[in-house]
């Protein structure tokens, strides 16, 4: 274990300095500064795009700054790859795990450092108990010669830190570590978080989850559009308070009138709902999320980054399979969810990354937006060319969408058109609902404005709209309704004039008294005051 | 913080039904092991079908002529974990052949080390492009293969040109026997040996697993990727360059139109011994019941003496499709238990 050194107290373990990275056309990090006492657990939070990555992998080695300076307990640090950093005693528990699933838990413990024979091969007897020997304060009772992939998230993160740790780590980064964990294993978790502190170690502990932060950490940094918005205490905020940092309004004084492009109310037809989800589950990330959304109504979906929106839409659409819930189009059920199924009943889904998941960039416009309604274009296999030339044309012209000919390349056009391409190719398939992911990121200004009233047309003539926005402004102009999701579930319902940026930011920052889940496990909802003791709750209470 | 007393509830069990790790140990077993178990049903078979197979002089045979395959299996074995391939092993073998059969009329020794110096730094070489640009192994060994057989062919005025080998010492190399099977068969096993204690025994072994199993974290974890991707790809040129030699001295010349299409035979082996394509897990011992198996299938096509030996190709081809399937449904299984 990591001697813990007492000579200096008062001492930064990590003092980094006025950073700067700089990404072709971003700005990461713009001056940030950031510091670590030992044996604290220090929250660091974001929404997307804050920077909050950026200086994690600037922390860990695997960026370098373009500008500012890093010390390491004093000493001037420039770390020229994730080894340097780990050398200096800096340690990653990343989400994606970072060791090698086909390797054995021993091993995988121990690589670089294997007790070796006096032959120089392998001590396997003594790797196997030097191995169990370093689980066993993590409560990790488990045969360590089988491979680390035959075990669950929770054991394979135990032995990260386990690794991490053994290997003289200074400071633990910690990065959404409980995002797969059972509460069980989250509870083991805090526990060791606290062992580590005893020793003197520091953690960044980085998650969105609220209850975790306030029961955890001592002291917070937020980030917001690559700024340094606060550091300080976490006793000294409430959570209204850290959201409103974290989404940079100002609770006190949220602007009445916005700039968006949205018109007002959407005439609420009291129809039969065209989407109705209810109690969709999947083990981690959704705990029964319910929405309706009514004919020519655009409902926004709230919430802070991985409060499961996205992950909503997806499985609305199909495209993400859950483990309970029903989601019914049109007052049709959708039977086991797949995208085929639920495009032919009628459900769009606008990805929140175009790139990856929609948009073919290398097909011309004309072939995208094609793509999507082929098999309603086709007959018995063979596709009218002068229907699709048709239904081009036409959504060019509604969508107006800026291109040299409808066979330009879609990788040639700016952010926002392509998003108009996407968004054509949806329509052509005649949807009743469409989930809208982040529908205006990455694009400017004026083509966000298109969007919007894009949006707002579309809902008047009777579309269905789920709208997820990270924009608090957009979300609360373009809804006539808001459901704020929390750690995946709903914390809260916004109808009429409850419909503002603090009333959102409210619902996300409050735990509700009951959950309004069917969760069963549901605990005794966690409190609504700032900071809390971290060993008043037995359990975490949330999902 | 007061929950120092606190007790960490145990994981792990939960994680690992019963049931499923009885699944997962058969298929474990089927992975390492199914090479062999049908090596034993293939020999079983043919020894009792055809009277010439199980004879002394048969088997040592096969041995002797499944011995060069092997010692590039041995290095091939290495890449494959790592996630690599070497596909210039064929042409390189050929390449140290004709070396050393001219190198010869130097002595032995020169026979001996020629091969290898050539052969190494083409495969430092290879090594180097892989591990420093980041050039797929598929291409850059693909080069290696064209490069070597051209330098081969150079070497001996394209083909026209088979050099004979001087040495009567060299040949002996390849030619001398002990207790009734060739040297080369030993050399074989000794590097089996070798190979199987540096892979599983060995920091080295450890690094090669841990880069095919998952590169990045690998690199997290310290492992010096680079330098390990080289020293692959060298001990496969090496052991290319060591087999071509110890094939022309038993031939007692280089002959040039050797070991095209080799590397296929060797990946084959290797592959059906239970060495994911993918990386990150296989073993010697498969390698070697992989490699005995194709040459043991030669061997029975031989004895059937109406099918030509183009039938061996079939049986190895269909052969190794029934593995690389049956491998991903194993993996398939294992992921979901």
């Amino acid at each position: 274990m990591s001697p813990s050194d007492p000579a200096v107290p008062d001492e930064p373990l990590i003092e980094a300095t006025g950073i700067v990275k700089r990404f072709p056309g971003v700005l990461a990090l713009d001056d940030v500064s950031f510091d670590l006492r030992p044996g604290e657990a220090h929250a660091l939070v974001g929404e997307n795009g804050a920077g909050k990555s950026t200086l994690l992998k600037v922390l860990t080695g695997v960026y370098r700054p373009d500008a500012g300076s890093l010390r390491v307990c004093g000493e001037p640090a420039a770390f020229s790859g994730p080894m340097d950093a780990q050398n200096a005693g800096v340690q990653a528990i990343h989400q994606e795990i970072g060791l090698v699933p086909l390797m054995s838990v021993a091993r995988n413990l121990l690589l670089g450092r294997e007790p070796r024979t006096r032959l120089g091969l392998l001590d396997m007897r003594a790797l196997h108990r030097r191995a169990a020997e370093l689980l066993e304060p993590y409560g990790v009772r488990v045969d360590v010669r089988r491979p680390l992939r035959s075990f669950g998230v929770g054991t394979q993160q135990m032995v990260a830190l386990a690794r991490a740790v053994s290997v003289d780590a200074r400071v633990v980064v910690m990065d959404e570590p409980t995002s797969s964990l059972e509460p069980r294993e989250v509870e083991t978790l805090f526990g060791v978080i606290d062992r580590l502190r005893a020793q003197g170690i520091a953690v960044v502990y980085v998650s969105h989850r609220m209850d975790e932060l306030f029961r955890v950490c001592d002291r917070v940094t937020v980030l917001r559009d690559g700024r340094l918005v606060h550091t300080g205490a976490l006793a000294d905020l409430d959570r209204l308070r850290l959201v409103s940092l974290m989404l940079g309004r100002d609770a006190a004084e949220v602007r009445a009138h916005g700039l968006t492009k949205f018109s007002g109310d959407h005439e609420r037809a009291d129809d039969a709902p065209v989407l109705e989800a209810r109690g969709l589950t999947r083990r981690h990330q959704l705990h029964g999320v319910s929405v309706t959304v009514r004919p020519g109504e655009v409902v926004g979906l709230g919430g802070l980054l991985g409060s499961g929106r996205s992950e909503t839409a997806k499985a609305i659409a199909g495209a993400l399979p859950t483990d309970g819930g029903t989601v019914v189009i049109a007052g049709t059920e959708l039977r086991r969810p797949t995208t085929a199924r639920s495009t032919r009943a009628g459900v769009a889904l606008l990805p929140e990354d175009r790139k990856a998941e929609g948009i073919v960039p290398t097909l011309s416009i004309r072939d995208n937006i094609a793509l999507a309604a082929l098999p309603a274009l086709s007959r018995a296999g063979l596709v009218s060319e002068a229907r699709i030339d048709r239904i081009v044309e036409t959504f060019m012209t509604r969508l107006r969408i800026k291109a040299s000919s409808v066979q330009q390349r879609v990788g040639e056009l700016s952010g926002g058109n392509q998003q108009k391409v996407l968004l054509a190719r949806w329509l052509a398939t005649g949807p009743k609902v469409l989930l809208l992911d982040e529908p205006t990121r990455g694009i400017d200004v004026g083509a966000k404005a298109e969007v919007q009233t894009l949006i707002d047309e579309l809902a008047q003539e009777g579309l269905g709209v789920l709208l997820i926005s990270s924009d608090l402004e957009e979300l609360v102009e373009g809804s006539d309704r808001v459901v704020v999701l929390r750690d995946g579930a709903v914390a809260g319902e916004l109808t009429g004039d409850q419909v503002t940026e603090q009333g959102v930011m409210a619902a996300i920052a409050t735990a509700p008294a009951t959950p309004p889940t069917t969760e069963p496990a549901a605990g005794p909802g966690a409190g609504e005051g700032p900071a809390r003791p971290a060993e008043d709750a037995p359990s975490p209470g949330e999902d | 913080m007061t929950s120092l007393t606190t007790v960490p509830a145990p994981i792990g069990e939960a994680a690992s039904p019963p049931g499923a790790s009885r699944a997962e140990r058969a298929g474990h077993l089927l992975q390492q092991h199914g090479a062999a178990i049908v090596l034993m049903l293939v020999v079983a078979v043919a020894s009792l079908a055809f009277d010439g197979f199980a004879s002394g002089g048969n088997l040592a045979n096969l041995a002797v002529s499944s011995s060069f395959v092997a010692i590039l299996a041995v290095g091939m074995t290495f890449v494959i974990i790592t996630g690599g391939i070497d596909l210039s092993v064929g042409s390189q073998f050929a390449l140290g052949g004709v070396l050393a059969a001219w190198a010869s009329q130097y002595g032995w020794l020169a026979a001996l080390a020629l091969p290898l110096a050539v052969c190494g730094t083409i495969g430092l070489a290879q090594g180097w492009l892989i591990a420093r640009t980041g050039m797929a192994p598929f291409i850059v060994t693909l080069a290696g293969l064209l490069g070597a057989r051209g330098l081969m062919l150079a070497v001996s005025d394209e083909g026209s040109n088979t050099y004979l080998v001087k040495s009567s010492t060299f040949a002996e190399f390849g030619q001398g026997e002990f207790l009734g099977l060739a040297y080369p068969v030993y050399v074989a096993l000794v590097l089996f040996g070798l190979g199987a204690l540096l892979l599983q025994r060995s920091r080295f072994g450890q690094n090669t697993f841990a880069i095919g199993g998952s590169e990045d974290s690998a690199r997290l974890m310290g492992v010096p990727v680079a330098r390990t991707k080289i020293t692959v790809y060298l001990l496969t040129g090496l052991l290319a360059g060591l087999a071509g030699a110890l094939n022309a001295a038993r031939l007692s010349s280089g002959v040039t139109i050797l070991g095209v299409g080799m590397e296929l035979d060797v990946i084959a082996g290797v592959v059906i011994g239970g060495t994911l394509l993918t990386g990150g897990a296989g073993s010697l011992s498969g390698t070697l019941a992989g490699v005995l198996l194709l040459g043991t299938i030669q061997n029975v096509i031989n004895q059937i003496g109406s099918l030509t030996s183009a039938y061996q190709q079939v049986v190895s081809g269909a052969f190794l499709a029934v593995v690389v399937v049956v491998q991903r449904y194993l993996s398939r299984v294992q992921r979901l238990t």
